[in-house]
């Protein structure tokens, strides 16, 4: 562990340098979604549909989509350079920190970024005034899962694949994701057969799970379902990454 | 004999390609030892099984009396390390890439912003602490690296080419802190595929081609093994002539036809000159000392900068 903090705090020194950028895009941006999607759109939408007002439901939903963009777009790009441009993993592995170290650090990381950024949406939503239990409060830990979910299994891609991969990650899986795994509307509305590609999405399971917390009255068995599916992902991305990491750095 | 790096039959393959083909190595504590090789001689494979980041295929190693393969962590903190391709953070300062490196090694903030100032001062470039690395020369990057190796205060410094690419005034900066760095007793491993790096800063080295060690011993006594006491290089306007191994008897131990010039390699340079002149009549002639460039060339049938 100890080890794995040193590695965490290279990327905690780079983003020293960066955070006023990505604090602009990780909170502005669903911050507006938020004001565009719930206030706008969920003007016209009509309450009896969903049967609640819309704003309450597509906060949760962004909530999910934010620690999952959030954990993808930092398992990407810099995972890649930290192999093949600066190869800073290079200079790690020439000290008494092991591949092991590395996955962990930065994965802790990730947590850190999809932490910070939750929890100032959350603040954001409590004041539009979307919050409506204390279960709310367990929306932090799982947006953490959510982002190991993705942040694991992407930086063994990132690690294992050429930047190239990155390009389709993004417009074929990551955004289809946010758009079609109930963020803005309930699955349901998908037509079988794809609607159940949604359901098998980490995301589907986060936002679902996410919104049993934020409105109240989670059941406990769909929300321990929905845990274990998320970290089955972590467990297999830890896996995966380090298997990607060695394969790449020891050679 | 306290031997810091023990090898015996040490091989690396990658896939089909055997980058190191069963080498024998013993340095010990504060000596100067070199590798000696032209490109894909194997030099940074064995390198960088040496520093503990590439697992030895075959054969035994032992660091520091340590097993690389158990031990990894524990000798890389006793190790400095300069890699042949830097692995600096461009976007960060130079003593920001040097802080976080005595992070790595678990350094307290306190010790390594102390320690990074003293680096910086050693390697010159304490103006240049805040600025960020990517505007540095190829000089500077270098001597940050070998600053950043120093971080943690090792016993043995691995150097893979650390002047390669570097102009003439920046090298001899790299000389002088590696020299001063022996003469602490820091034990210095360094590849180079130049002959003067070699003879200037290695007690001992070994010639390294294929894969396999070619010859060993002090710049010096490779010299004395390998080849003649002196060279008289011989130019000519076009092409040079074919002449036999014997054509100058007694007076000529060996002959190097290279596409521009002959080299005859004899003991007494005065006495061949004026006959090589008149049987030749070359263009110019050059009576000079062997170099481990003739060593090479002896061993390998090949230059060793091309
Ligand atoms: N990671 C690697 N994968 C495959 N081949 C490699 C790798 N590293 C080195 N080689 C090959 O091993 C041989 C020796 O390379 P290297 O040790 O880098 O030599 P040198 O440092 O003397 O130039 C070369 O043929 C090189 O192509
Ligand atoms: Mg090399």
């Amino acid at each position: 562990m100890e080890y794995s903090l040193r590695a965490y705090e290279y990327w905690l020194t780079v983003y020293r340098r960066v955070w006023r950028g990505t604090i602009m895009t990780s909170v502005l941006n669903p911050v507006l979604y938020l004001a565009a999607m719930g206030i706008g759109l969920g003007s016209i939408v009509k309450k009896q549909q969903l049967g609640l007002p819309y704003l309450d439901f597509v906060a949760p939903g962004l909530l999910a989509a934010v620690s999952m963009q959030v954990a993808a777009v930092e398992s990407s790009f810099p995972v890649r350079g930290a192999i093949k441009w600066n190869r800073q993993y290079f200079a790690m592995l020439a000290t008494p920190l092991r591949v092991g170290h590395l996955v962990a650090g930065h994965l802790l990381y990730v947590s850190t970024r999809v932490l910070v950024s939750v929890c100032l949406y959350l603040a954001a939503l409590a004041a539009f005034g979307a919050l409506h239990s204390w279960y709310a409060i367990l929306t932090i830990p799982l947006s953490l899962l959510i982002g190991l979910a993705f942040a694991a299994p992407i930086s063994a891609l990132s690690a294992y694949a050429d930047e190239e991969v990155f390009n389709p990650l993004f417009r074929f899986i990551v955004m289809p994701m946010f758009l079609f795994s109930g963020t803005f509307f309930p699955v349901t509305r998908i037509p079988h057969g794809l609607r159940e590609i949604a359901y098998a999405t980490p995301l589907w399971n986060g936002v679902d799970l996410a919104r049993h917390l934020t409105l109240g009255g989670p059941t406990l068995w769909r929300s321990l379902a929905h845990v274990a599916y998320l970290l089955l992902w972590v467990v297999v991305g830890v896996w995966l990454a380090r298997i990607a990491y060695r394969k790449k750095l020891v050679t | 004999m306290d031997a810091l790096i023990h090898a015996r039959g040490l091989t690396k393959q990658f896939g089909s390609i055997t980058a190191v083909a069963g080498i024998d190595l013993d340095v010990t504590r504060g000596e100067a030892f070199g590798f000696l090789g032209p490109n894909g001689a194997g030099k940074s494979s064995t390198m960088r099984m040496i520093g503990c980041v590439s697992p030895p295929s075959g054969g035994t190693l032992r660091i520091l009396g340590l097993d690389p393969v158990k031990d990894g962590s524990a000798i890389r903190g006793r190790l400095g390390v300069v890699p042949q391709a830097d692995t600096l953070d461009n976007e960060l300062t130079v003593k920001e890439n040097l802080v976080i490196y005595g992070r790595y090694f678990g350094l307290s903030r306190a010790d390594v912003r102390k320690r990074a100032d003293e680096l910086l001062e050693f390697v010159q470039l304490s103006e240049r602490a805040d600025s960020k690395v990517e505007p540095l020369s190829g000089g500077m990057k270098r001597r940050l690296t070998i600053a950043r190796a120093l971080v943690n205060d090792p016993e043995v410094l691995l150097l893979d080419e650390p002047t390669t690419g570097l102009d003439p005034q920046a090298r001899h900066v790299v000389w002088d802190r590696l020299f001063r760095l022996k003469q602490r007793g820091v034990t210095l491993i360094l590849t180079t595929h130049y002959m003067d790096e070699a003879e200037q800063l290695c007690d001992r080295l070994v010639v390294m081609d294929g894969g396999t060690i070619a010859a060993e011993g002090s710049p010096l006594e490779l010299i004395r093994e390998y080849s003649t006491r002196e060279v008289v290089e011989l130019r000519f306007a076009g092409e040079a002539p074919e002449i036999g191994e014997d054509a100058f008897g007694d007076l000529v131990q060996r002959v190097e036809v290279l596409p521009d010039r002959l080299l005859l390699y004899t003991d007494d340079g005065d006495a061949l000159v004026p006959v090589a002149h008149e049987r030749l009549h070359p263009q110019s002639v050059l009576v000079r000392r062997s170099t481990l460039e003739d060593v090479f060339l002896r061993l390998t049938g090949r230059t060793l900068v091309d």
